[in-house]
């Protein structure tokens, strides 16, 4: 009797995948489950498509439509930074604090202490970088639980940001005639009606690069890896320690471009900015479809996120509503994001 | 035997320090310790206690609108026994349960800067006329514009709770410039087709750019605009930049600080209402230890409800009747 593999479907068959749900909605699950980010961009086409039919032209003008871009791009770059440390399931609060500390050390390295500008600058992005260091060692190293690590850490260098700038702002003027690079990210590239800031640039192009180094690079798939099961990772090889505070450090890096973007979108360094940062930066990544547990989700998820609460403000700002309609609305897109998030990875079990 | 002799220069220290405690003491609260404008009010404060042998401890809320610190901060100060409390509240209606419980206890209480809600639940108020400093800079640019009648006006708050502040600089401006205003505690009710629109800017710089970008979302050819304070008028100066429209945008403000009078000085700020947060401490200061020592309690400015530590307008471009200070004499007077 010749030899043949047996037919999955024949009486012979030994086993056999039932195959499973198909059809649309199988489909549609299967997409949504493997592009995260496929949920956040379907609400945000269908939030700028509503308030389009709502007010008309005055919303989906190339001006109005890149000024959110403008208004969320501080956000949309400290998300960027955020997103990599909820892919490891952690989670940082001191963002916001990490960015106005950074621009304070380039203001004043450049205004007060005299420095060349270009030195000002890589000094500021230094500065995020070890902030972002110190809480990835007490998460890697120590152990410690990233939620109270980064806690800790935006008291610290919220408290540094004041006691060293004592309050004072630099003005706007001052930077322009003393240290204009500051002011790089605010300068504008005008394309018909639409005016992008050298910081929205700054912010797709992040995004990109993120994006290619999370889905193409090793250091990206152990991000995941970290993020999903660590100790799984650990006996797959993956040094978890030297990613974990590869990841802490780049955010904080991230942190400190945000910081001097900012200048360039206030002209001044104000100690008293951001103070939301954190908070903004963690709907934006919940909104867009990065879950909370770690291992899954796209930065570009975290963009469309910020452009979703971004859109919604000026939305709602333009039909005249209450400030508060958009706080209840984006709450209650945050429920939802997680809610759909849950059922997702209940699917996958 | 060396516990005993420690125990009793212990006992004498302590006699000596709780002698040293009835020297007059004072509590400074602020909304918060990062706005420039406490940040100078502090150590104006400090520099007058020192100079008058007084006690001074300081308090500050997290942030503009931290009720909950100040309360404890309050109930902190009474347990201490000071004679005295400095109060900047973030929440001028809530703040007077606290205030009075105070009151009961013996202490004077001042409020500072900001009117509680009503004014009479502090002993005295220390302020600004908040109300004038508006009314001068909405009559200077009726003044000053060329086509006030059709002028597009876009007002900078400071935040939604609409905090007395905001509302007396905010009725005042627009009084100030000739708009009805409606119900005086509270911006928002006008219906003078001029006002092309309302936002809030926190006072800083971050608030007064989205601010800016949102009212010229609203009606793009806005060409007044009045700022709580100089932060969020630097940061809609920074807006209408970058659309290209700050020539043709005249932007009023209220402080006087040192970079908000440069900002005047540069043309980013047409006039400034200027007001002197050092000389409100230092008076507060002093009234205390005047009560402490004497019992006598503070007296209003003859004809308002309060003591009006003053205000001047501060331009480059001074119109005709109306009083004004030189940008050189903002410098000199300016804090910051």
């Amino acid at each position: 009797m010749t030899k043949t593999s047996p037919d999955p479907a024949g009486p012979d068959a030994i086993a056999s995948f039932a195959g499973g749900p198909s059809g649309l909605r199988a489909r549609a699950m299967y997409l949504v489950y493997s592009m995260p980010a496929l949920v956040p961009l379907f609400v945000l086409l269908l939030a700028i498509a509503v308030f389009a039919v709502l007010l008309g032209e005055r919303f989906l003008s190339p001006f109005a439509l890149t000024l959110i871009l403008q208004q969320v791009a501080i956000v949309g770059i400290i998300a960027m930074a955020q997103s990599l440390v909820i892919l490891t399931a952690g989670i940082d609060l001191s963002v916001g604090a990490v960015m106005i500390l950074s621009s304070v050390v380039m203001g004043k390295f450049s205004v007060h202490l005299g420095l060349p500008q270009e030195i000002a600058v890589l000094c500021g992005l230094l500065c995020g970088v070890i902030c972002g260091l110190i809480s990835g060692v007490l998460v890697a190293v120590v152990k410690l639980p990233p939620f109270i690590v980064t806690l800790g850490m935006w008291q610290i260098v919220l408290a540094t940001n004041f006691l060293y700038s004592g309050s004072e702002v630099i003005r706007s003027q001052t930077i322009a005639a003393e240290a204009p690079l500051l002011q790089v990210f605010g300068r504008t590239v005008s394309v018909g009606g639409a005016n992008f800031t050298y910081g929205v640039i700054f912010m797709l192009g992040l995004v990109v690069v993120l994006t290619y180094a999370l889905g193409q690079t090793a250091w990206g798939r152990h991000v995941y890896a970290v993020g999903d099961d660590p100790q799984a990772a650990e006996l797959s090889g993956v040094n978890v320690t030297r990613t974990l505070i590869s990841v802490y450090a780049l955010a904080g890096l991230i942190c400190a471009f945000a910081g001097w973007v900012l200048i360039g979108r206030i002209g001044s360094v104000s100690p008293q900015a951001g103070q939301f940062a954190n908070i903004e930066s963690i709907t934006a990544v919940v909104i867009g479809g990065i879950s909370l547990f770690g291992g899954r989700g796209s930065v570009a998820g975290a963009l469309f996120g910020a452009l979703i609460v971004g859109v919604f403000t000026l939305g709602l700002r333009l039909m005249g509503l209450d400030v508060q309609w958009t706080y209840l609305l984006i709450g209650l897109l945050i429920i939802l994001a997680v809610t759909v998030d849950q059922r997702i990875r209940r699917a996958s079990l | 035997m060396n516990m005993i002799k420690a125990g009793l220069a212990g006992v004498a220290l302590s006699t000596a320090a709780a002698g040293a405690a009835s020297a007059t003491s004072v509590c400074l609260i602020t909304k918060d310790a990062t706005n420039p404008f406490f940040v100078k009010m502090a150590e104006g404060a400090f520099a007058k206690a020192a100079e008058l042998g007084v006690e001074l401890r300081s308090f500050a809320g997290r942030f503009d609108g931290d009720h909950e610190t100040q309360v404890s901060a309050i109930e902190t100060c009474v347990a201490s026994g000071v004679d005295g409390i400095l109060l900047v509240a973030s929440d001028t209606a809530a703040i007077t349960g606290p205030v009075m419980a105070a009151r009961d206890a013996g202490l004077l209480v001042i409020a500072l800067d900001t009117p509680l809600d009503p004014m009479d639940a502090a002993d005295m108020t220390f302020a600004t006329d908040n109300f004038e400093a508006g009314r001068l800079i909405g009559e200077w640019a009726r003044r000053t514009m060329d086509d006030p009648e059709n002028a597009r006006i876009g007002l900078l708050n400071i935040n939604i709770s609409q905090p007395t502040v905001g509302v007396l600089r905010n009725q005042g401006f627009l009084t100030g410039f000739g708009i009805d205003i409606g119900d005086p505690n509270r911006w928002g009710d006008e219906d003078d087709p001029r006002i092309a629109g309302q936002e809030v800017s926190n006072g800083n710089a971050e608030g007064g750019r989205s601010g800016m970008e949102n009212l010229l979302a609203i009606d793009p050819s806005i060409n007044l605009v009045y700022t709580i304070n100089e932060p969020a008028a630097a940061g809609a100066h920074e807006a209408l930049r970058a659309f290209g429209r700050a020539d043709d945008v005249l932007i009023v403000s209220v402080d006087g600080g040192c970079p908000g009078v440069e900002d005047v000085a540069a043309g980013v700020i047409g006039a400034t209402a200027q007001q002197y947060p050092l000389q409100m401490a230092a008076l507060g200061v002093e009234a205390v230890a005047r009560f402490a020592e004497t019992g006598e309690l503070p007296a209003p400015t003859e004809g308002k409800d309060f003591f009006d530590t003053g205000v001047g307008l501060v331009t480059g471009a001074p119109v005709e009747g109306m009083e004004h200070l030189s940008v050189e004499e903002g410098l000199r007077l300016c804090w910051g």
